[in-house]
């Protein structure tokens, strides 16, 4: 196998209900290194569900996850079997989970900005307290990943002080700054003003250009035609259908899809 | 009024004061500290979710709000002796403050950590903190800035409350005004002179709360 069509996140059966409610019944799904996996539903259909037991934020009741690190060489392959755990996040691993959360980084849907730091604080954060790397080096790092978003200005500013398109470019950086592999983003335009969303569609287009892993919950179907490699069509807890995004946006091969995409063509 | 009142006034304005250096304010000071530390654990507890820790702080807290400061107070000063537990008066009105600062506390902690958004554990869980971290660096921080207000009142009403020390003999602004006026027999104008005091002191008080409430509030949208 070449390095570049590796799975750097392998996904069997996942499992995960809420009390009665079974969101996730088995989902499958992998994503090779540089791919770019958009996951499209209806509400209600898992997708955020998905991206949370991807970043160890919920903890599935079966199934497995398996993520490689940013550099084969240091970064072994972990593996998480849910089963074993029984849903209950005593029975994994803390340093598997650990280890799952390191490689893997979140862009929220409303930003989720740490509202009593500065923007550049919101960034070293994870990176100083938690990875505990030296405070100079992430400085200069997080300031070069503001500069790049356009919010090098903004430094010092505070989360209220920024438009919502500004607090999603940090949110952004947040994510990038922590050095992960896997960058997940949960709808990260829907909670935007329409003139702000350009500005993050094209950083994330970007990042996915520069090779980035990217796992991306969206309801922009002409962003996810241009910059996905793959797309996958989530409903009642499993994947439908999934492929070439072309190919499928165009030519859907399940009703369910059919149906879905027509409603987000013609709304009303 | 006559002019001895006056006199007598200005001639007790010092013993008053001293009262409130020596005793009122060291009091409430020393109290509200312990009982922010008790309160913060209380309020942990109450949001655990191990049921019995959950339970003891919610009883605890319960009795506390429950019950009278003052029979609290004599409790501990006047009927833990009988146990063979005796304490100093002062001891005594630290415990007893402490105790009450803490259940009274417990709540506004515990209402204030649960008001911010849930996003904010979700993120700083994202970038890899444990729940401790997240805790005292992202939450704790956000919730102290929403719990200054309903604290500031707690301290105030505890400021005032230090008054029901004089009954187990604690030396403080009000003991001394008691203590002038049996000995004058000017029962009024000592005690509306202990009176203006505390008020001044809560007036103080009530400013420190507003420049705290500004320093925190540079973060928030106006
Ligand atoms: N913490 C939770 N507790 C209980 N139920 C939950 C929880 N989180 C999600 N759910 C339920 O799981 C289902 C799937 O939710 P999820 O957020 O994954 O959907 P989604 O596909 O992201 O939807 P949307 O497009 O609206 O964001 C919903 O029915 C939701 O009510
Ligand atoms: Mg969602």
């Amino acid at each position: 196998m070449s390095p570049t069509d590796q799975k750097l996140l392998t996904v069997r059966g996942l499992q995960k209900s809420f009390g009665d409610n079974q969101v996730l019944k088995s989902i499958d799904l992998t994503v090779a290194r540089g791919e770019v996996l958009a996951l499209i539903g209806p509400s209600g259909s898992g997708k955020t569900t998905v991206l949370r037991c991807l970043n160890g934020l919920e903890i599935a009741d079966g199934g497995t996850i398996e993520i490689i690190g940013a550099d084969d060489a240091t970064h072994a392959p972990v593996t998480i079997d849910f089963a074993a755990a029984h849903g209950s996040r005593a029975g994994v691993p803390k340093k598997t989970l650990g280890t799952l959360r390191d490689r893997s980084a979140m862009v929220f849907q409303h930003y989720n900005l740490f509202p009593h730091k500065t923007v550049l604080e919101n960034v070293m954060e994870g990176p100083v307290v938690v990875q505990r790397r030296p405070r100079a080096e992430v400085e200069t790092e997080a300031l070069a990943l503001l500069e790049r978003v356009g919010l090098g200005e903004k430094r010092d500013s505070y989360p209220f002080e920024l438009s919502g398109g500004q607090q999603q470019r940090v949110g952004i950086v947040r994510a990038l700054a922590l050095r992960p592999t896997l960058l997940l983003f949960d709808e990260p335009t829907s909670a935007l003003d329409p003139e702000l969303v350009g500005d993050v569609l094209r950083l994330i287009k970007e990042l996915a250009a520069e090779g980035w892993t990217m796992v991306i919950v969206t309801h922009e179907l002409e962003f996810a035609r241009e910059v996905a490699t793959e797309v996958a069509f989530v409903d009642g807890g499993t994947i439908v259908e999934h492929g070439d995004p072309k190919e499928m946006l165009r030519n859907p091969q399940h009703e369910r899809t059919r149906q879905f995409l027509h409603r987000l063509l013609f709304p009303f | 009024m006559s002019e001895s009142t006056w006199q007598l006034l200005l001639d007790s304005l010092w013993p008053l004061i001293h009262g409130a250096i020596t005793g009122t304010i060291p009091l409430a000071l020393a109290s509200f500290a312990i009982g922010l530390v008790l309160a913060l654990g209380l309020a942990l507890m109450r949001l655990s979710k191990r049921r019995w820790l959950s339970s003891i702080a919610q009883v605890y807290i319960s009795i506390v709000r429950g019950t009278p400061l003052l029979v609290q107070l004599f409790v501990i000063f006047y009927g833990l002796p009988s146990l063979g537990i005796v304490i100093d008066p002062w001891p005594s009105a630290i415990v007893a403050f402490s105790i009450n600062v803490g259940g009274y506390a417990a709540e506004v902690i515990r209402a204030a950590i649960l008001s911010v958004p849930k996003g904010q554990w979700e993120a700083a869980y994202m970038i890899g903190m444990s729940h401790r971290r997240a805790l005292t660096r992202i939450i704790l921080p956000q919730a102290a800035r929403v719990s200054v207000p309903p604290l500031s009142n707690t301290f105030i009403s505890l400021v005032k409350d230090t008054s029901l020390a004089s009954l187990i003999l604690v030396t403080e602004l009000f003991r001394e005004a008691q203590q002038v006026a049996a000995f004058s027999q000017q029962f009024m104008a000592l005690y509306l002179e202990a009176a203006l005091l505390y008020w001044v002191i809560c007036l103080v008080l009530s400013s420190g709360q507003g420049v705290l409430e500004k320093r925190l509030d540079r973060y928030v949208a106006h």
